[in-house]
């Protein structure tokens, strides 16, 4: 029952060391995981000596010199490059987090790069977020509403009702924080995650929304929701600064009120 | 370990309607244990030795008796509370943790009970 090390075609083993020419400057190491299932291999960590002086003050800098000057076979995500996309989530020195807005001056010493923990991996520091999506898509992520649209203008809020979702709606959906949760390594498959449950929370405080009973029904689940123990690895590594712990909390307060009075939550 | 895909178990998600009762009980035990707890440490510290004669003098005053088994009552729920999502957490074998879910049930009932008897042994017997 119980594993206590990885599969044995799992098991990450040292590979290339990619040294730096000799006339670079500043040199630092990046440890990064290697992994391509076409090749039959375990996993490895390539080191690679990358010329600082030459390159860009971030992670993703770092990764993108390493992909265009010495191995063009570094498989990841990236798009944007601000934080903005969530697309280059990954385990930077110990800590889920985003390539583009890590900074190399930050870490001392070698720099680790690893793929997201817990997801199954596609290549290198791709990530499969197959189950992730298909959990973000169990939500509803959508306005849902009876009440026929204003004819010539949206739908309004007060400026404090859109307080309530301003936090919410700036998740990037980069899974830094799922993916930190040992809660959600345990119970992937039943347990929705901070991520997901971050964005549940936003459509039920969402002032506009008419479904807010139905979506608080559909997590009183003793594991969709209730598999969140407070260990709030999510709200200490979100790289937006956002704090699905707390909405997670807000969200089994509402469920108590509900559970005991059956009467509509107030937004 | 199923053969079956993740993807496959999260799109059958359901709500299991329930989750509501067991957050709200595990709460409200945590927070009697709390006063039961302090009073459990101070009644113990105030004793002058920890004899059978002294324990069960003690121990059979109308007060204590009742409040011991609000104390027993109440740590026996909280531990069964918790150990539920212990086993709920880490052992995914069905017939495991079905198993391991009623033993535990069991378990807790039975301490409950047997601390109860005692309980209700000293404070109604003869002072020797």
């Amino acid at each position: 029952m119980a594993q206590f090390r990885l599969p044995a075609d799992s098991r990450i083993k040292q590979g290339i060391c990619h040294l730096a020419p000799k006339d670079a400057g500043f040199t630092k190491s990046f440890l990064v995981y290697r992994y391509d299932p076409d090749s039959g291999e375990n996993p490895r960590i390539d080191n690679y000596q990358v010329d600082l002086s030459t390159c860009g003050p971030m992670v993703l800098d770092a990764l993108i010199k390493i992909k265009n000057e010495i191995d063009s076979t570094l498989t990841f995500r990236r798009s944007c490059r601000e934080g903005i996309c969530g697309s280059c989530a990954m385990n930077i020195d110990g800590t889920n987090t985003l390539a583009c807005t890590k900074s190399i001056d930050e870490m001392k010493g070698d720099v680790k790069v690893y793929p997201l923990p817990h997801m199954s991996v596609v290549k290198d520091l791709v990530p499969d977020m197959t189950n992730f999506y298909a959990q973000y898509a169990s939500i509803k992520p959508w306005l849902e509403t009876q009440t026929p649209a204003p004819l010539e203008r949206e739908r309004l809020q007060s400026k404090e009702d859109q307080e309530l979702i301003d936090q919410p709606s700036a998740c990037i959906l980069c899974a830094c924080c799922s993916a930190a949760c040992p809660s959600y390594w345990w119970n992937e498959d039943s347990y929705l995650g901070p991520a997901v449950l971050l964005q549940a929370y936003r459509w039920i405080v969402d002032s506009r929304d008419e479904s807010t009973d139905q979506r608080l029904d559909a997590l009183r689940d003793p594991f969709s929701l209730y598999r969140c123990h407070t260990i709030l690895n999510c709200t200490q590594t979100c790289p937006k600064g956002l704090n699905p712990g707390k909405a997670i909390a807000e969200i089994k307060k509402l469920l108590v009120e509900r559970h005991h009075h059956r009467v509509p939550s107030e937004k | 370990m199923s053969l079956g895909t993740v993807l496959n178990r999260t799109l059958g998600l359901i709500s299991g309607k329930g989750g509501v009762e067991h957050w709200w009980a595990q709460r409200l035990t945590a927070i009697a244990l709390i006063p039961l707890g302090l009073w459990l440490v101070f009644s113990f510290a105030g004793l002058s030795n920890f004899d059978y004669l002294t324990v069960t003098g003690w121990a059979r005053s109308p007060i204590n008796s009742v409040l011991l088994i609000f104390a027993v009552i109440t740590i026996s729920y909280h531990s069964q509370l918790g150990l539920k999502v212990i086993i709920e957490d880490y052992i995914h074998a069905v017939f495991l943790k079905k198993t391991s879910l009623v033993f535990s049930n069991f378990l807790h009932i039975g301490l409950a009970a047997v601390g109860i008897y005692s309980i209700a042994r000293v404070a109604f017997s003869v002072p020797l």
